[in-house]
């Protein structure tokens, strides 16, 4: 357990894993000029750590000797809002709904790419920074100004339904999260909607072809098989 | 700890004993027996008084049935005992309501100890045993205790004793082996005059009914006779047990060598005696017995008149303990002996001959022959009284009708030659005329049987010595010399009629032998050309269905229950009929129809039966209710059956040599796979370890670009690597039946989203088109697995197509299905593999070494399949393959518990 605290200002990161060889992997690509990193290599180290450390974001392995990675999630949950994103060799969807579920906020199946962990912890970062999402959301040709509720794409401004919008904005509030299917339906049709998934398919649909330039292949609004949606 | 382990390991024997004694077969309930010479002993009150002290010992005790008979003792200590009753079962018999004993009731109360009345009691028609005593079988086979109560003039073998002691003959009558059952025998005795003078105060019987009792059957004679032999059962009882004792103590002793004796039967009025007096020896001695009757082809008239009661005769020996055989032999003594010999037999019973003297000239009694040649076995010779008249005269009044018309025929016969002979009387001789009547006695003969034969050979004398043998129309004789004439018709007439009928007689026998053999021939014919249990099932139906001209059922177990697998048209068993095939399974014991359980079925049930297994039950509906007596009938249904359980083994042990191949086989194939799966595991980690070794030694000196090089080779086997251990544990789960589908209602062009995410970076050189139809409505299906399966297609038809190529992807629907292809350029698939490419580890060689796992398109068949729908490839027009995969619509919303 090394603690660097070189530099107080950089984000800090806790990672929980307890496979050695994943530690020094992740260790070697989250450069220390970037970043504050803590190693637990257990989940009650790492429940320690995260209460003493403080990190701006957790990296947490679901199979873990001690505890379930969930119950680690939950843990922290009952009294942090810190994102916790997910790393694990389980590829199967209810087990990332269930992460999800718990609260974490988003989820990487082991093997990943450097590159895609990177990004998901900026994202994570920029959420867990900022209280207040920014009311001007632009990637790429994609603009969303929550002030104004209105959404252009190359400039051209896109005519969108109440549903779409509400969709929409809760996927710009949560920009680089996972959101899951039912969460998306509870907050935007209510508590009566949530075993109707269809309605939710033809709303994503036609959003896409508002706002993709190819529907086949999107670029703003991912889908996550099994899981969920998710805004890049 | 490990040695001894190896010492307790069990042997399999003993593992086959726990087996069966789990099955329950081994714990038999303990059955005591309260005995009495009469009704009115007190029984019941002391079953009662002993139950009562079993339950204060803290056994479970229930009453089954206890009749009080409205005896005030008994009433008593019935209300006064804290003993729990079961409620009978009242059975409606033609409009009269009759208690019975609930024999389910018992079984599912499972009690310790349940007591049952009157065991030998039968019970109402519609039951499920005709007996009580079959009733007290199967609980004390259940594993629960019974007592009992029974009087000694129901046991089987001492009826006919009883029978001549008090002039009345019990019909209710228990084998004497349920005697031998009983754990204890408790004898309940009192004097004959306590027992008058109890029947007197009327303690006994209502008193209305005591006088008509009393006067038939409480004559103290009777009952000094009864109680004599209750004492002496009983005494012969303990005697036995005190033996059984000694023996199992190793007590050394006189023991008598095991005996063996062996009664032959012939059907007549004796048979029955002698059998019970054969079967009292044998228990006296503690000996076997067996009981064979032999049947000859001289015999003939005997069968025909007799078959019913040879048959009765044999059933009777089987349940007083005889083990029973039939064979056919021409000589009856020297067929005795060979069994007996055959089986060491050391006595023979027999009868004492009541022929008389004249016809012992012709034909010596058979005792003497055995005595002659019986050697080292004993023969014992068993008297009885002469055959009642009553019995004969009804044995003669049951061929009545057929023989009268014999009688009218032969007068009509004589008629026509006494005619013939008066209009011939001018020309013919009054000896020479005697040819006609001879000729009249030789067409009865063969036309009319023996009797009327020999009637008209002696009414042909008195007619010829009436109309033609001068002087006429007297039955004077004139002259003395037609005296000679007379005998000598008289004479030819027996002994032809005699012949002539003996002979067609022997041809009915071996033409009935002949049906049998046959029938069992082309049966044993058909099963051995079955190659499987359905055809032998077919074969026993119809061969039964057409020797019997019967309606056939062949049930076998399925599971926990039995199953009709086979049945004649139009044959349908209810629940109830089900029922008695279960219990006829369960037991290995015939039931139904003309048996002595369950004889309200419809139908009869045999166990299909091998010596080491009980395969199933055959169940048969015959046409007339005597063909479910006739011998024939049950010996050739028992062969039938022997025959069907036999081939069905076969068929069982030759599949399961069978199994043992495919066991075999599947085992080398799974040799075979797990070298190919190392050898795809071991290549991308020899590139892999390859790569960072050279980069970890010689990384200093390797240019920028030979650096980048490897690492791209490195990452690209490593993925590789991802890719082959997530399909083997896809392959895994749908092989394990573990795959479950998430349905949700998907848009398609999400579905193709997903799989181009995936997929799109890895494959950029070839060109994807998307062919949409417009208006696709939302399809339920499982969107992981169905992304991973266009993932599988978009990753093969990069794979074998030619850089810069175009991959094609469509999708339409209609009102029954989705269809969605994938199309590309490259070489396609040998038309004869079309089929094959699905198959797990197949693969196309690749020219650059590109090959995949084999395992991609068996998983996407997988699938497809798990969503019941259809995969399948074809090769293009114009060069490449085209995979086309059809999912049925299902509706929306609804179909999330579908998995």
């Amino acid at each position: 357990m090394t603690i660097e605290r070189s530099r107080v200002n950089l984000p800090r990161i806790l990672i929980i894993d307890d496979e050695l060889a994943i530690r020094r992997f992740l260790h070697t690509v989250l450069s220390s000029e970037e970043f504050c990193l803590q190693e637990a290599e257990n989940g009650h180290a790492g429940l320690a750590a995260s209460a003493t450390f403080r990190p701006d974001v957790i990296l947490l392995d679901l199979g873990l000797p001690d505890l379930e990675g969930i119950t680690v999630i939950k843990r922290i949950r009952e009294w942090s809002t810190v994102p916790i994103i997910v790393l694990s060799v389980r590829e199967r969807e209810d087990d990332k709904v269930a992460a999800l579920d718990a609260g974490a906020d988003d989820y990487l199946t082991k093997p990943f790419g450097v590159g895609e962990l990177l990004a998901r912890i900026r994202a994570a970062l920029r959420r867990s920074l900022q209280e207040i999402p920014e009311p001007l959301f632009i990637s790429n040709d994609l603009q969303v100004d929550l002030a104004s509720r209105q959404v252009t794409v190359n400039g051209s401004e896109i005519a969108l339904t109440p549903t779409e919008y509400d969709i929409l904005r809760l996927l710009v509030v949560h920009a680089g999260k996972v959101l899951i299917h039912r969460q998306i339906l509870k907050e935007v049709w209510g508590n009566a909607y949530l075993e109707q998934p269809h309605v939710l398919r033809v709303n994503i649909s036609n959003l896409r072809r508002k706002l993709e330039s190819d529907p086949s292949r999107p670029q703003h609004i991912i889908t996550e098989p099994g899981v969920g949606y998710r805004l890049r | 700890m490990m040695t001894n382990n190896d010492d307790i390991r069990p042997s399999p024997e003993a593992m086959l004993k726990l087996a069966q004694a789990e099955e329950g077969t081994n714990e038999l309930g303990k059955l005591k027996i309260f005995l009495g010479y009469a009704a009115g002993v007190g029984k019941t009150y002391a079953m009662l008084e002993a139950a009562e002290q079993r339950r204060l010992d803290g056994s479970e005790v229930v009453i089954g049935y206890v009749e009080s008979h409205g005896r005030f003792e008994t009433d008593s200590l019935l209300a006064f005992t804290g003993l729990e009753t079961l409620p009978k079962k009242v059975v409606i018999y033609q409009g009269v309501q009759l208690p019975e004993l609930d024999l389910d009731a018992v079984l599912v109360r499972r009690p310790q100890l349940v007591l049952i009345d009157e065991l030998a009691h039968s019970n109402a028609p519609g039951s499920r045993h005709g007996k009580r005593w079959q009733d007290v079988e199967e609980i004390l086979a259940a594993g629960i205790d019974v007592y009992t109560t029974v009087n000694i003039q129901h046991f089987e073998s001492l009826n006919d004793v009883v029978a001549q002691i008090t002039g009345i003959v019990v019909r209710e009558t228990i084998p004497d082996r349920i005697l031998d059952l009983a754990f204890e025998i408790k004898l309940i005795d009192i004097s004959p005059e306590d027992l008058l003078q109890r029947l007197k105060e009327g303690k006994i019987y209502i008193p209305s009914q005591a006088a008509k009792a009393m006067e038939k059957f409480f004559r103290p004679g009777n009952l000094m006779a009864l109680r004599e032999l209750s004492l002496r059962r009983t005494a012969a009882r303990v005697d036995e047990q005190m033996r059984a004792y000694m023996e199992t103590q190793s007590i050394a002793g006189p023991w008598p060598t095991a005996e063996r004796l062996l009664v032959c039967v012939s059907g007549s009025p004796s048979s029955e005696k002698l059998i019970r007096s054969t079967c009292r020896l044998a228990e006296e001695l503690k000996a076997q017995w067996l009981t064979l009757y032999i049947e000859t082809p001289a015999g003939g008239e005997r069968i025909q008149e007799n078959r019913e009661n040879i048959w009765r005769d044999l059933r009777l020996a089987e349940s007083l303990g005889a083990q029973v055989a039939t064979v056919t032999a021409t000589d009856i003594a020297d067929a005795m002996l060979a069994y007996a010999t055959r089986h060491n037999v050391t006595k023979i019973v027999m009868g004492k001959p009541n022929k008389s003297r004249w016809r012992e000239l012709f034909q010596p009694p058979i005792v003497d022959l055995i005595l002659r040649r019986s050697g080292a076995i004993d023969v014992v010779i068993v008297s009885f009284e002469p055959e009642k008249p009553a019995v004969a005269a009804s044995g003669s009044r049951h061929h009545h009708p057929f023989e009268l018309r014999g009688y009218a025929a032969s007068l009509a016969l004589l008629a026509a030659a006494t005619l013939l002979c008066e209009l011939l009387r001018p020309f013919l001789a009054p000896t020479n005329m005697i040819m006609f009547y001879l000729l009249v006695v030789v067409v009865a003969a063969v036309r009319l049987g023996r009797r009327p034969a020999m009637a008209t050979a002696v009414l042909g004398v008195v007619a010829f010595n009436f109309f033609f043998v001068p002087p006429r129309l007297t039955f004077i004789v004139a002259d003395p010399q037609y005296l000679l004439t007379f005998l000598g018709l008289f004479v030819v007439g027996v002994v032809i009629s005699n012949l002539v009928a003996r002979s067609r007689e022997r041809a009915e026998v071996i033409r009935d032998r002949e049906v049998q053999t046959a029938s069992l021939y082309y049966l044993s014919r058909d099963l051995a050309a079955a190659v499987d249990s359905a055809a032998v099932l077919k074969a026993v139906v119809r061969n039964v269905e057409e020797v019997l001209n019967a309606q056939v059922a062949i049930l076998l177990p399925e599971g926990e229950r039995l199953d009709i697998l086979a049945a004649s048209a139009g044959l349908v068993l209810d629940l109830k009929e089900q029922a008695v095939a279960d219990w006829v399974f369960r037991n290995k014991h015939p039931a139904g129809r003309a048996t002595d359980t369950l004889v309200s079925a419809a139908l009869l049930y045999l166990p299909l039966q091998t010596p080491a297994n009980t395969l199933g039950v055959i169940g048969v509906s015959l046409e007339k209710e005597e063909d479910y007596h006739s011998q024939e009938n049950r010996l050739l249904l028992d062969a039938f059956a022997t025959q069907a359980a036999m081939s069905m083994e076969r068929i069982r042990f030759s599949r399961q040599a069978e199994q043992a191949q495919i066991l075999q086989a599947r085992e080398n194939l799974e040799r075979a796979l797990l070298n190919s799966i190392s050898h795809d595991l071991r290549t991308p980690l020899v590139t892999v370890t390859g790569v960072l070794s050279s980069l970890k030694e010689e990384g200093a000196h390797l240019s920028d670009q030979a650096r980048q090089e490897l690492l791209d080779t490195a990452f690209g086997e490593a993925q590789r690597l991802n890719r082959f251990v997530g399909n083997l544990l896809d392959m895994t789960r749908i092989e394990a039946g573990a795959i479950r589908l998430n349905f949700e209602p998907c848009d398609v062009q999400d579905l193709i989203g997903c799989a181009l995410a995936a997929i799109e970076p890895r494959i950029g050189t070839r060109t994807i088109k998307i062919n949409l139809a417009d208006d696709l409505p939302l399809i339920t299906l499982d969107l992981v697995l169905m992304t991973q399966v266009l993932i599988n297609l978009l990753d093969n038809a990069h794979k074998f197509s030619p850089i810069g190529s175009v991959i094609e992807i469509s999708a339409t629907a209609d009102t029954a299905g989705l269809t969605l292809e994938v199309a590309d350029r490259g070489a396609g698939v040998p038309e004869a593999d079309l089929q094959r490419i699905f198959d797990k580890f197949y693969r196309i060689p690749v020219p650059e070494g590109a090959g995949g796992t084999g395992l991609g398109l068996s998983i996407c068949k997988g699938i497809v399949e798990a969503h019941n729908g259809r995969i399948r490839a074809v090769n293009r027009s114009g060069g490449g393959l085209r995979i086309m995969i059809r999912l049925p619509l299902a509706k929306i919303g609804k179909e999330d518990d579908d998995n």
